[in-house]
């Protein structure tokens, strides 16, 4: 019998390592991330059932820039210029050549 | 990646989904201003991918099987006992044991997101965190494990356990009849997760 895969996508273990991360380096407490994270997953799941694949991690991501934008770690502006920089770092490198910002 | 229209042969790098991105561009800005190790992200994904899994709850199970003392001892104090085997870190800083008996089958669910005891599962399957299991698990545990393939006598109570960040629970499944001659180390492999989430049940090989 062939597991199932831990995480779904590639970005889904990197939002949750990035979480986990910035949990143990003091940044928040997980009872305050849980907190934030279930009240984000309730007003998300007002108008659809959540499937806990895809739309699980939408929401944990969310919950993530928004927290960053609270504490003023990630300015959101900030946040959507550098992943407008990524969107034109991939769109600008040769398919199979690594992408850099 | 396919390619899979005839129109277009992607001459540069595939660009990955909106989150994906999104992702990026935070890892980017906290490792500009030295808050994250990106050596650590790498470090975190490939324990939990690789490292913790089910197979860490089975060990404890097998043991409790095996070794009343033990047994005693974690449905004491799950948190130190597993923690001396080696299970212990990231969401495993509360662990409580419950036994399932002829009288009650235990279940757990996280109503509020998807509280689980990493260290001895890993991460939690999609439908431990999908809003069907988590409105339904409390509502209507049966029709929830029927849909498992659970069926339980009539007399057998259903406990739900509710996990929270504080507190998360490791259910002990019932060893099943004809397994007395397996040690410790055979009967782990008969474990499964769901056993252990309580929406299954060990079965003899």
């Amino acid at each position: 019998m062939r597991p199932e895969p831990v995480f779904g996508e590639p970005w889904h273990a990197q939002v949750f390592a990035l979480t986990v991360h910035l949990n143990e380096t003091g940044r928040f407490s997980w009872p305050d991330w849980a907190a934030r994270f279930s009240a984000t997953l309730a007003a998300h799941g007002l108008n659809k059932a959540l499937n806990g694949g895809d739309d699980y991690f939408v929401a944990w991501l969310e919950t993530l820039e928004t927290l960053l934008a609270e504490d003023g770690t990630a300015d959101p502006a900030e946040a959507a210029a550098v992943k407008d920089d990524w969107a034109r770092a991939y769109l600008d490198t040769p398919h199979g050549a690594p992408v850099r910002l | 990646m396919p390619h899979d229209h005839s129109d277009h042969d992607h001459p540069h790098a595939l660009l990955p989904p909106d989150p994906a991105l999104r992702v990026k561009a935070l890892e980017t800005i906290l490792t500009r201003k030295g808050l994250i190790e990106p050596a650590a992200l790498d470090e975190i994904i490939d324990t939990y991918q690789n490292r913790i899994g089910p197979q860490n709850g089975a060990q404890v199970v097998a043991r409790a099987w095996t070794d009343p003392a033990f047994r005693a001892d974690l449905l004491r104090d799950a948190t130190a006992v597993v923690a001396d085997m080696g299970f212990y870190g990231r969401q495993g800083e509360h662990i409580v044991a419950v036994e399932n008996t002829p009288e009650q089958h235990n279940m757990v669910v996280c109503t509020l997101c998807s509280c689980y005891p990493w260290p001895l599962l890993g991460i939690p399957p999609g439908w431990y965190k999908s809003d069907a299991y988590r409105a339904r698990a409390v509502r209507e545990p049966r029709r929830v494990l029927s849909e498992f393939g659970v069926e339980l006598p009539e007399d057998t109570a259903v406990r739900v356990w509710d996990s929270t960040a504080e507190v998360r629970y490791l259910v002990v499944p019932m060893r099943p009849a004809g397994t007395e001659a397996m040690d410790a180390a055979a009967l782990a492999r008969l474990v499964t997760r769901d056993s252990m989430i309580g929406t299954g049940l060990v079965t003899a090989p």
